[in-house]
């Protein structure tokens, strides 16, 4: 395969490639500085695009650091309010990294941040799990439209969108290739 | 996946690869501190047992209350059935309290698919006469699929009461939906008459040889799943004396050191040591009897989250 077709059908290219690697460095020196080192970081990704980008921030970390950050996955089907109005489908991998997430500062990761309600999700899934000290939220892409009172604490691009429009990330890891794009909303 | 689970005819392959899923993820589960999962909350299942289990019921049971459904356990003895109420009138007047779903075992062959008629919300059969019992042969498989690392093309070996086994009718359809081979043994008269055409079938075989099954007759076996003796339904003179059960079919010392080592022992449970099953065997290393009973419980999580969480199907 080539270069996939990201404009056409595929909607408008809102971040590049190039982009979503600035966002992410810029994401993984927030972390850092907010936490004032790489020390009792955990990156928790949420499944399925935020478990590559929570490890691609964790590379970007561990880059200026040197050392590694423990980095795991959280699946939170079980957990979300809508089970009744979906098919049920098989839950993904919830892989919590050795030293497990009590006492530790949590930072959750996910693409896209809409309505808050996979986060709420997420928050009882890690309150099932243990007690970090603290939990943080980073994603790559915030759209709005908030439906909790819920807010992320680093961002990579802030897309004031329609809720007629669809925002799609797609990553090198589970898609062959890194772009966000928008498509649908005004016809 | 289909609203009820009353056979394993109800799953297909891949309905078996997404509760396998499911249920490794319970698995993991099992290991936490806090073993809660909020799929089911809300929800209301009746465990209606109209014989005696141990395993079942509470494996059911836990696996409920682990995805913080509310499980209320009905059993026969002590109920209006033994007022005389019928099958009918019992499970409509537990379903009109409003519960989510009927988990239910009894003694007639095919009284889960009676029931499963009259009744709207999912109903799981736990076991029905010498019918099925499909939880269980989805645990077994379960628990031999994380051993082996796949069923397909691998050789089970299924030893005993075959004639009164829900267990082994089970089993024998999902070990064939996921590609394993299947050599049945059993005394002449434990052999379900029903077996000719199954044995016609590719991948499936039958014995009175358990030494002959064992040494490789039929190719290198790679688990052995040892079924129980139903004492309770064998006032039929089917085998002389229980030391001559044990002498021919039972898994004794001597056919343990028959098996390559590693080979995988299954026994659905509960265990009559001594009789079809040897304490070297049940306690042998390679005895997977436990990882049975921890792998129901996350295999009846599985069933029931894919059940009873999604959104309502009709039917």
């Amino acid at each position: 395969m080539t270069e996939p077709d990201v404009n056409g059908d595929e909607g408008r290219v809102v971040l590049d490639d190039a982009d979503i690697a600035r966002a992410l460095t810029r994401i993984s020196h927030e972390i850092l500085e907010r936490n004032k080192g790489a020390e009792n970081l955990v990156l928790l990704g949420l499944h399925t695009r935020g478990v590559p980008l929570a490890r691609r921030i964790a590379a970007g970390i561990a880059e200026v650091e040197g050392t590694p950050v423990p980095t795991g996955s959280l699946d939170v089907t079980m957990y979300r309010d809508d089970l009744r109005s979906h098919p049920t489908r098989a839950p993904h991998k919830t892989e919590i990294p050795a030293g497990g997430i009590d006492g530790r500062i949590v930072v959750l990761v996910d693409d896209v941040l809409y309505s808050g309600r996979t986060i709420r999700a997420a928050l009882d899934a890690i309150s099932d799990l243990g007690r970090p000290s603290a939990v943080r939220l980073a994603v790559l892409v915030d759209r709005g439209h908030r439906e909790l009172p819920i807010r992320a604490d680093h961002v990579g691009k802030n897309l004031p969108t329609a809720r007629s429009e669809k925002v799609r990330v797609r990553l090198a890891e589970t898609d062959g290739a890194d772009a966000v794009t928008i498509t649908g909303g005004t016809e | 996946m289909k609203k009820h689970l009353l056979s394993i005819d109800d799953v297909t392959a891949d309905d078996i690869a997404a509760l396998f899923e499911t249920a490794a993820e319970m698995h993991d589960v099992q290991r936490r501190e806090v073993k809660k999962l909020p799929a089911l909350r809300g929800r209301t299942i009746i465990n209606l047992f109209f014989e005696d289990s141990t395993r079942t019921r509470s494996s059911f049971e836990i696996a409920g209350k682990w995805l913080s459904a509310d499980v209320i356990n009905l059993s026969a003895k002590g109920s209006s059935t033994s007022k005389g109420e019928s099958l009918r009138d019992t499970v409509l007047t537990v379903t009109a309290m409003g519960i989510d779903g009927l988990v239910m075992r009894h003694s007639a062959s095919g009284a889960a698919h009676q029931v499963a008629q009259w009744l709207d919300v999912p109903v799981i059969n736990a076991g029905d006469g010498m019918h099925e019992h499909p939880t269980q042969a989805l645990l077994d498989a379960y628990t031999l699929t994380r051993h082996l690392g796949t069923l397909e093309g691998k050789h089970v070996a299924i030893i005993g009461d075959l004639t009164h086994s829900r267990v082994f009718r089970s089993n024998i359809k999902s070990l064939a939906k996921l590609g394993a081979r299947v050599t049945v043994v059993a005394p002449p008269t434990l052999m379900p008459s029903g077996v000719g055409p199954w044995s016609a079938r590719a991948g499936f075989a039958t014995s009175y040889d358990l030494d002959g099954v064992l040494a490789g007759e039929y190719g290198p076996v790679d688990a052995v799943m040892m079924l129980r003796v139903q004492k309770e339904r064998m006032s039929g003179g089917y085998f002389p004396t229980a030391r001559e059960y044990t002498v021919g079919y039972g898994l004794t010392r001597g056919r343990l050191a028959m098996l390559q080592p590693g080979t995988p022992i299954l026994h659905p449970g509960p265990m009559n040591r001594g009789l079809e099953i040897s304490p070297d065997a049940a306690d042998a290393a390679d005895s997977l009897i436990l990882d049975q009973v921890s792998a129901g419980v996350a295999v009846r999580m599985a069933v029931l989250y894919h059940l009873l969480a999604g959104e309502e199907t009709g039917a």
